[in-house]
């Protein structure tokens, strides 16, 4: 398992746009890939789950990968959400 | 036997046509599944399977007619039609707890939209009702509900509802839509805007429209008067085909001078422009033939979005009008915020007067960032076309100077930065307080040109709030007192060769503008659809003759006798 944490530096926080590219991005692994924020873990390949977190600017997470393809998953996630501005 | 009804008519034009009513359809279903969980397994995903492609249609005409970024919610939306921890739930409640896949639903997603109704967060609240959304159309689906639906409408239709929602018209083929009816609503509605941009007819307040006019009947609404009729005899459809085709040569002979300049009998050329509140009605403007934008309203950028519109966001605005406008002038006014126009993510001080206080360019020197971000993107956009800046509300020259230098200021930054922008670009203010319009002179020795807001000029010179009922009477365009600040105003400008517009409601008012035209304004400020009936009656009119009308109009005591004597001398 991997792990890493980020902080969302978007000036909207995660919103519907960027939630979007998030979750269809994670979705291409084949991995399990979940964010850990406020004691709540929900599963990223979810636009429900990843929307109720309500995560502002600021706001501080976990991102987990378990399975094959973990590390891959983890770096390429890390490239989009520091690409589109989302987090870092 | 034609029968009628009347309401508010909010939109010109008549229109015939079969009636499309839109109702609310009853969504009631069974709790518990009265077939084995592999058919409703079953069920349910042909329903999604028709949601989604409901979805990528929507998406696709979206995309098309208004953008790539208007359309990025739909791929928020064919998500949840794929999210498997829901789509997991919702097996379980068919499964385990033999609930019909339209209850399985809803027990699913309601737990996710609460989550979302609860958060101190008004976008979130907003997305909420965006996933109601989509649960209602697999839920319509699983019922097998599709009549009356608005992305239904395939042939010429007069669409009659209770009230009409953006996301319906979204969804509309508006090339069906001949006209509107609902039940509700105001000159406002969204309905009766929607309506004047597709320049079809459209009366709304009609009480139980609803339920008098049924689907399929044949209608004809007058869109003049506020009239409906339902089922007409012949008699009436004769009339009203009579007045339907003058009021249809009537519009071709406008649309005849589309690409013309805006002249007056004698050759003299003014400029028509048109307001604007969005990047979306550019197409608008370029249909109606507008030689510029006189006024784009950026407030709307901050009243539409949950937060401060970023710097690019606003770039991509600005930057898109300009393009879309190419060389013509684009004058854009910085940020009105506060009076009547309040933002729910920045709460302003509750205040006992609030259109005599913190408002436009007194707010925008007081939150100097807020400012500031507007003016780099701006400056950023104007690049790409020819920008005009205008401040709002100004009442001390001091203001105009401290804003200005602020956008020289930004100026300079972006040069350091080697970020490019046009140089030469005029600033100038808008007349809406007396004192500038007294002190005239002085500005006009400062600025690059004036333009006139009617609305609030006339509210503050006669001290009568125009949104108060009980003194309404006061809102008077044609006040002497109005007309010679006018003057004074175009005079102190014309001295300094600086040029004078008028961007107020009065600017379209065809009874005004032979009286503005003789004070000498250079150009008017309306809505695009307003442009060629000004254009064609300006076509008829002489400079020269319209200077003693508005001599002589100068001399009489009250608004009453002003506006008597110019229809008396004009044939309107």
């Amino acid at each position: 398992m991997q792990e890493k944490q980020f902080t969302i530096i978007s000036e909207v926080g995660l919103h519907a746009r960027p939630a979007t590219l998030l979750v269809q991005h994670a979705s291409r692994f084949s991995c399990e890939v979940e964010i850990d924020y406020k004691d709540k873990r929900v599963n990223v390949k979810s636009i429900m789950g990843v929307m109720s977190l309500g995560m502002p600017k600021n706001a501080v997470f976990t991102l987990f990968t378990d399975g094959v393809d973990e590390e891959e998953a983890l770096e390429s996630i890390t490239n989009l959400l520091s690409k589109e501005g989302i987090a870092e | 036997m034609t029968q009628t009804m009347h309401g508010i008519a909010v939109s010109r034009g008549i229109a015939f046509g079969k009636a499309y009513v839109i109702k609310d359809v009853d969504l009631t279903f069974d709790t518990y599944a009265t077939s084995d969980a592999t058919t409703e397994l079953a069920r349910l995903q042909t329903a999604l399977d028709q949601a989604e492609s409901d979805l990528e249609r929507i998406q696709e005409k979206v995309e098309h007619e208004q953008g790539m970024s208007n359309a990025a919610i739909f791929d928020t939306q064919i998500l949840v039609l794929h999210d498997p921890d829901l789509m997991n739930t919702i097996k379980k409640h068919i499964e385990a707890d033999t609930y019909s896949a339209e209850q399985a639903l809803y027990e699913a997603t309601s737990t996710y939209i609460t989550l979302l109704e609860e958060m101190d967060d008004e976008y979130m609240q907003e997305r909420a009702s965006d996933f109601k959304d989509i649960m209602r159309r697999v839920l319509l689906h699983l019922l097998d509900i599709d009549e009356s639906l608005p992305q239904n409408i395939s042939e010429n239709a007069i669409i009659v509802a209770d009230d009409i929602t953006p996301s319906e018209t979204a969804q509309m083929d508006l090339q069906f839509v001949k006209g509107f009816i609902t039940n509700t609503g105001g000159k406002t509605s969204h309905s009766a805007i929607m309506a004047r941009t597709l320049e079809v007819p459209a009366i709304v307040g009609a009480k139980n429209s609803t339920t008098n006019i049924a689907h399929g009947d044949f209608i004809i609404i007058d869109g003049s008067t506020g009239e409906v009729f339902i089922q007409p005899d012949r008699a009436t459809e004769e009339k009203l085909m009579k007045q339907y085709k003058i009021y249809e040569e009537e519009k071709a002979s406008w649309h005849a001078l589309k690409d013309k300049p805006s002249q007056t009998k004698d050759n003299h050329a003014v400029d028509i422009v048109a307001n604007i509140g969005s990047p979306q009605d550019i197409n608008q403007v370029l249909h109606h033939g507008a030689e510029g934008i006189g006024l784009y309203r950026t407030e709307f950028l901050y009243m539409e979005s949950y937060h401060l519109p970023t710097e690019e966001e606003q770039f991509e605005a600005y930057r898109y009008v300009l393009e879309q406008m190419g060389d013509k002038p684009v004058i854009v006014r910085t940020i009105d915020i506060g009076g009547d126009k309040k933002l729910s993510y920045l709460p302003l001080p509750e205040e006992k007067n609030p259109f005599l206080g913190l408002r436009a360019v007194r707010f925008a020197l007081q939150q100097p960032e807020i400012f500031r971000t507007q003016i780099r993107a701006l400056l950023r956009a104007s690049a790409y076309g020819n920008l005009k800046i205008m401040f709002p509300m100004i009442a001390t020259l001091e203001e105009f100077q401290q804003a200005k230098s602020i956008v020289e200021e930004e100026k300079q930054s972006l040069k350091q930065h080697d970020i490019t922008y046009r140089e030469k670009i005029d600033i100038g203010i808008m007349v809406e307080i007396p004192s500038t319009a007294i002190l005239a002179k002085q500005f006009a020795k400062e600025v690059d040109f004036f333009s006139i807001g009617t609305n609030d000029l006339i509210q503050y010179t006669l001290a009568a709030d125009r949104m108060n009922e009980n003194v309404a009477y006061l809102y008077q365009p044609f006040h002497p007192a109005i007309l010679h600040l006018v003057k004074s105003v175009v005079d102190a400008a014309h001295e300094e060769n600086k040029w004078v517009g008028m961007c107020g409601e009065m600017a379209s008012d065809l009874t005004a503008i032979p009286l503005l035209l003789g004070l000498g304004l250079d150009e008017f400020s309306m809505n695009a659809p307003s442009i060629l009936p000004v254009r064609h009656l300006l076509k008829n009119l002489r400079k020269t003759d319209m200077e003693q009308l508005a001599n002589a109009a100068l001399t009489l005591s009250t608004a009453a006798e002003v506006e008597q004597f110019i229809r008396r001398e004009i044939e309107l």
